[in-house]
């Protein structure tokens, strides 16, 4: 067996089938960075993985899961200002959160450079928006390298550290899904581990780092300046290549993963257009941008996403006076999804209707019934919403917020029906109360959620007076993004610490109506939600219950041989096919026939048995050791 | 090997198709053929609808399948292996199935149909190409149905230059001790 951590710390160069994220975790001990921090959210959580595997006595940098992206920014910008290279990285919504000190970086002298890795979602497969982050990096003044594969992602980190490291600036390395998860053989360098130097070299007189009024202007214009150099600095414009085809008539500006798709698409092209595939996309590389346009009668920019660079080159093209034909979005489609092969394809084809002379292979069109991702068997968070349920009206307001629990959306529980971001269900639902004594209101909130951003909008109901609900759905994990540790489970990523209690939590804050339960007890949930409902103010109910998901994984694993798997089945006499576990209750183990008899699909049952006091009839009955 | 030998894997969170897919691609990498691909991820767990994305040879460049493209599609599931079928199964191509049923939500809650094996044979024959149906039939634990896939694709030929020693190899990478000699006892010549 290949172990991944010694081999991600081998001093001499090899090769290794590794995604675009261990290839990253690779390049940071190559580049000598000690400082690393993040915030959980896919696509990047491996990164993470790939640095735990290394084992904490020989890993030769620091991480940690901060509490939310805006700390964790500012804890790896007060590292790199003591002089030591840092990394941060999180999901691309995760820099609304970190915005408000992320804006700030490029005024800033920071010794140590700073590289911030963000993984976009282009097609938003596990986020709540597909946004463009390159919009930010302009209004900051970052610059951005974005790599289209896993090679590139390593090559492109350590190029992105090296800018940050030389010029004392921060750098993005800007990732998609589907370069954090492109999985190839990798070529990587050789590695000498270098003693570490850990003198905090803070130094207030470098430069004034208190960017207030006039004391602004020249951090700025230093900021604008050294953006203004990059665009024609060799190092940075060595990401860059073009692919020419001789093809004086056509050309296509491209970067990051759409360049791949874009040869796969072109792969049956006779006249293949010449290609400027940009991995500096800002600043805009202008002089051999514009000198690209100058060699082509057309070009057509091909980007994920919002026409960024399009609206950068036509401006460009037009201060040199080119008459180039550039083609830029030709619809909203273009804006949307992520520019897989058949995508780039299609565009290709509505550019240049003549490059492909027979259509592409289609999709037959789909039949069977969508598979949404749905809360796992045993789960807490089923049992919370199916006894929530049982104590509101139907015209009740639920709202959610970010995590497992968004779930609940879904039939048949339908709760927690507006979503924001992360930790806005308090805040949002408090507006839903205002001027409303007919519908009342509860909202839901994760644990990691709550310590991550949740807990403003807490003390604003308390100290504002709102009359809502909040439940607190409290499984001791980050589940939804792989079970990392958070401020409450007692744990961070290097070991033991301080355990923060929600409830103390809340107490502080001020809130003295809490309940709290286990998520099991259905009944007893009911009860407490009908309860506090009747009550006036800001009221919490904490259905607490462990993820079975992680915990069944380490039961298996502490247990080993002598784990022995637990179901449920139902008792086909005593069933009355009233379907309250299969239609009300809905966990994913119960499978219906015909419409009429159901039964447990024990390849997915862990043996809960939160469902049997679901059943009228009590037909769900305990099985140790499955089926014979 | 001249051109691109493209499978696409499908099945539901929790089935064990990131370590198919990794051991798929580690197993083409040992048979000296140039491999890479790419997992979905995001709300995998979640009991979702997973897939993962495999290409052979030198001129695949994007790490994707493109719809109808796929000479072999991986199904662990059956209306998995409907979906995957429709969507990517290329002319002529294999749909290799592994015969499970986890409903999905509209079948459970009674709004669709529960798909049948008539179903995954119409959409091979819709596309002109084969169906191959695995059962768990002597398989020791559910969990492994991920490396009992792998097994029949290498024992059929499926995809051009891969043995079973060459997935032999590839899961030995990968895992050690009992788990691994469980899984290599389904990978025997």
């Amino acid at each position: 067996m290949k172990d991944l951590g010694s081999t991600l710390l081998r001093e001499e160069a090899f090769e290794e089938i590794v995604i675009g994220n261990t290839a990253v975790a690779r390049a940071m001990v190559e580049a000598g960075v000690r400082s690393v921090t993040s915030y959980p959210g896919s696509p990047t959580p491996e990164i993470a993985e790939a640095l735990a595997a290394m084992g904490s006595d020989k890993r030769p940098l620091r991480f940690e899961f901060s509490t939310n992206e805006k700390v964790a920014t500012e804890v790896a910008f007060g590292s790199a200002l003591n002089g030591h290279l840092s990394v941060v990285f999180f999901k691309s919504v995760g820099l609304n959160v970190a915005a408000d000190s992320f804006v700030q970086l490029s005024l800033m002298d920071i010794p140590g450079g700073l590289v911030v890795v963000l993984g976009d979602d282009p097609g938003a497969n596990s986020s709540q928006n597909e946004q463009d982050n390159r919009h930010y990096a302009r209004m900051a003044y970052v610059p951005v390298l974005e790599p289209a594969g896993a090679q590139e992602a390593y090559d492109f980190f350590k190029l992105a550290a090296r800018i940050a490291r030389e010029r004392h600036t921060v750098v993005i390395l800007r990732l998609t899904t589907h370069v954090c998860h492109a999985k190839e053989k990798v070529r990587f360098a050789a590695w000498k581990p270098e003693p570490f130097d850990r003198t905090p070299r803070f130094d207030p007189e470098l430069q004034n780092y208190i960017p207030i009024a006039a004391s602004v202007f020249p951090l700025k214009r230093r900021a604008l300046e050294r953006i203004e150099a990059l665009a024609s600095d060799p190092l940075a414009l060595s990401a860059d290549r073009v692919d020419d085809a001789g093809n004086r008539k056509r050309g296509v500006i491209v970067a990051g993963n759409a360049y791949l798709s874009l040869l796969d698409a072109l792969a049956e092209v006779r006249e293949k257009p010449d290609v400027l595939k940009l991995g500096l996309v800002h600043p805009l590389p202008a002089a051999r941008v514009r000198e690209f346009l100058a060699a082509h009668e057309e070009v057509k920019i091909l980007e994920e996403l919002d026409p960024v660079l399009e609206t950068e080159i036509k401006a460009l093209a037009y201060d040199a006076g080119l008459r180039t034909r550039i083609i830029g979005k030709l619809d909203v489609g273009e804006l949307m999804g992520e520019h897989v092969p058949s995508a780039v394809r299609r565009i290709m084809a509505a550019t240049w209707p003549d490059l492909y002379a027979a259509p592409p292979p289609e999709a037959l069109p789909a039949v069977a019934a969508p598979r949404p991702a749905q809360l796992c068997p045993g789960c807490g968070h089923r049992s919370a919403f199916y006894a929530v349920k049982k104590a509101l009206k139907d015209d009740d307001i639920t709202v959610a917020d970010i995590g497992c629990h968004t779930l609940g959306h879904l039939p048949p529980y339908r709760m927690g029906r507006v979503l924001l971001s992360m930790g806005h269900s308090t805040a949002t639902a408090s507006g839903l109360a205002l001027f409303n004594k007919e519908r009342r209101v509860a909202c839901f909130i994760g644990d990691s959620t709550l310590f991550h951003a949740g807990l403003p909008g807490i003390a604003n109901a308390v100290y504002n007076q709102h009359d809502v609900l909040l439940i607190v759905m409290e499984n001791g994990t980050t589940a939804m993004t792989g079970h990392q540790d958070h401020p409450g489970t007692g744990r961070n990523w290097n070991g033991e610490t301080t355990k923060l209690s929600v409830r103390a939590a809340l107490e502080g804050l001020g809130v003295t109506n809490i309940r709290e339960v286990d998520a099991y007890q259905q009944a007893k949930l009911t009860g407490m939600v009908r309860e506090a409902l009747a009550e006036p103010g800001f009221k919490v109910v904490i259905a607490r219950h462990p993820c079975m998901l992680k915990f069944t994984r380490d039961q298996r694993r502490k247990l080993k041989a002598a784990w022995k798997p637990k179901h449920v089945r139902i008792d086909q006499d005593a069933c009355t096919k009233a379907h309250e576990c299969v239609e009300r209750f809905g966990c994913p183990s119960f499978q219906l026939h015909d419409g009429r008899a159901v039964t447990v699909n024990e390849d997915l049952c862990i043996g809960d048995g939160s469902c049997r006091q679901t059943c009228p009839s009590g037909a769900i009955v305990e099985q140790l050791g499955g089926a014979e | 090997m001249i051109g691109n030998f493209d499978i696409y894997i499908a099945g539901v969170g929790g089935q064990g198709i990131g370590l198919l897919s990794e051991a798929l691609i580690r197993a083409v990498d040992h048979a000296g053929m140039i491999a890479k691909g790419c997992d979905t991820h995001g709300l995998a767990q979640r009991g979702g609808s997973v897939s993962s994305h495999v290409r052979v040879g030198a001129d695949a460049r994007s790490p994707l399948v493109s719809e109808g493209s796929a000479d072999l599609v991986v199904a662990l599931e059956r209306h998995e292996a409907v979906s995957a079928g429709r969507k990517y199964l290329k002319e002529g191509g294999t749909l290799l199935w592994f015969d499970a049923s986890w409903q999905p939500l509209d079948v459970r809650l009674g709004k669709a149909r529960a798909a049948g094996e008539s179903d995954v044979e119409e959409v091979a024959a819709l596309r002109k190409g084969t169906a191959v149906r695995v059962d768990g039939e002597g398989l020791p634990d559910p969990r492994m149905q991920n490396v009992a896939m792998l097994a029949a694709l290498c024992r059929r030929g499926l995809v051009p230059g891969l043995s079973l020693a060459h997935a032999r190899a590839a899961l030995s990478d990968l895992m050690a001790g009992a788990a691994l000699d469980a899984n290599l006892a389904l990978l025997a010549d």
